[in-house]
């Protein structure tokens, strides 16, 4: 336990707000993106290359004075359906979320579909969860089906 | 209030299909008829397809109805630099339906949330195209009498030719058997494949085109091969004369065969075949304008 504290405070400890652990490093620019938090006034603290026992190499998010919602962490589980989310109040975990993954996505992801309408016209792209296990999404306008790991970040 | 769209044919379920399928024979008795009478339906085609449009002219014209609209984006100042929104918010005042051809993918979904009337997708690009399935089916319907247990053959470019996809989830809601011919760069898709296989759905899959593979066929659906679709021109050059139909090939078929194809064709029917009673594909597209008619009386609600 007291290991665990310590890794932990590698990377600062957290009064009140959200911890996003176990994303996998390549991953963190990503979630910074889909969250919006290169927008976000909060004040931040960023990990990344740290051990890990299930990743090779993890990246932790430390965001302060802010409670991540619900369609905030399913946006997370489209990059990272591994992480895990903790709300802090009071330097004590209060909360864990579940990252479940959205069944339908407006804007966040860019067809890879050049053709597509979505990428020719100034409006939002949709996106329809079809497979949650496999990870399949289809453009809810050109109809094109995407792989997670095909999914680009806008 | 929803407005209803004609963009895919997922859009229709099993029973709607049905519905728009009597209804067109209704229009092939009687295909001049003043329903449209004083209304005004939009043909907005953003790139040029003479006989898509002209179908759909036809359906309005023997309704009664207008016709406004454009043959070709770029003849038409008005729409350039414009976006496709503003486009179809423009014409959503002055006519009471929209019928769109766009290259670009996804194009009729998006007109049919910004549009405050109905909208029919007449072809987006590599996506969808409705209205040749219905009268695809319409036409099967016509030929066999029914649309339950029809044994399908598709022949040559099963992999980018989206009418034989969208004829494939149409015929699923009617326990069909299918056989697919394509050279091995253009078979069909995986995951058509997989849906098949999802919906116990039977099929062959041959890379030859001959009197064997066909002999079950109730239906034989032609499409081109184009040679644009190759990477490997050599590949193209050795199998673009193997999917010609020719008369010898249909000897032995069933006598209820017919032969589908969507048109344009190149080379890939013989000129022989079109005097052979199989043949069926200039009532096909004659066809296309009852099954039209009834696609846009319906989301007029007419
Ligand atoms: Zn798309």
């Amino acid at each position: 336990m007291e290991k665990d504290n310590k890794k932990e405070l590698k990377v600062a400890a957290l009064k009140n707000g959200t911890v996003i652990d176990h994303i996998p490093s390549d991953k963190l620019f990503n979630v910074i993106t889909i969250l919006k938090l290169d927008q976000c006034n909060c004040q931040m603290t960023f990990g990344i290359n740290l051990d890990s026992h299930r990743l090779n190499k993890k990246a932790i998010i430390k965001v302060a004075d802010k409670f991540l919602e619900q369609d905030e962490v399913n946006k997370v589980a489209l990059l990272a359906p591994n992480a895990k989310i903790n709300i802090i109040k009071d330097y004590e975990v209060v909360e864990k979320k579940t990252l479940e993954l959205p069944t339908e996505i407006k804007g966040a992801i860019k067809c890879i579909n050049p053709k597509c309408i979505t990428n020719n016209e100034p409006m939002f792209s949709k996106f329809i969860t079809i497979d949650k296990m496999k990870g399949l999404f289809r453009c809810y306008y050109c109809e094109r089906v995407i792989k997670s790991e095909d999914l680009i970040i806008e | 209030m929803e407005i209803k769209s004609l963009v895919s044919i997922s859009d229709y379920s099993k029973e709607k299909i049905l519905q728009i399928l009597d209804k067109a024979a209704e229009f092939e008795k009687n295909p001049n008829q003043k329903i449209l009478d004083g209304k005004v339906v939009a043909t907005l085609f953003f790139e040029p397809s003479t006989r898509t449009r002209l179908s759909f002219e036809t359906a309005v014209n023997r309704l009664g109805g207008r016709v406004i609209g454009f043959a070709d984006k770029s003849t038409t100042s008005g729409t350039k630099g414009e976006t496709l929104k503003d486009t179809i918010k423009m014409v959503s005042n002055y006519a009471d339906l929209i019928v769109m051809r766009n290259p670009i993918e996804g194009a009729a979904r998006y007109a049919s949330e910004v549009a405050s009337v109905p909208v029919v997708n007449a072809g987006d690009g590599a996506n969808q195209h409705p209205t040749q399935t219905m009268l695809d089916l319409y036409s099967i319907k016509k030929t066999q009498g029914r649309l339950e247990n029809i044994n399908i053959c598709m022949v040559g470019d099963l992999k980018y030719g989206r009418t034989v996809h969208s004829l494939l989830m149409a015929m699923s809601h009617f326990s069909p058997t299918f056989t697919f011919i394509a050279p091995d760069e253009l078979k069909m898709p995986e995951e058509y494949k997989m849906f098949c296989k999802e919906h116990n759905i039977p099929f062959k899959e041959y890379s030859e085109l001959n009197e064997a593979n066909i002999a079950d066929a109730d239906i034989l659906y032609m499409t081109r091969v184009q040679k644009e679709r190759f990477t490997d021109l050599f590949e193209y050059e050795k199998v673009k004369n193997i999917y010609i139909l020719k008369n010898s090939l249909l000897e032995n078929t069933k006598p209820n065969l017919r032969i589908l194809h969507p048109l344009p064709r190149v080379n890939e029917i013989e000129q022989e075949v079109d005097e052979n009673e199989k043949a069926y594909y200039f009532e096909q597209a004659r066809n296309g304008v009852f099954a039209r008619q009834a696609v846009i009386c319906d989301l007029l609600g007419l």
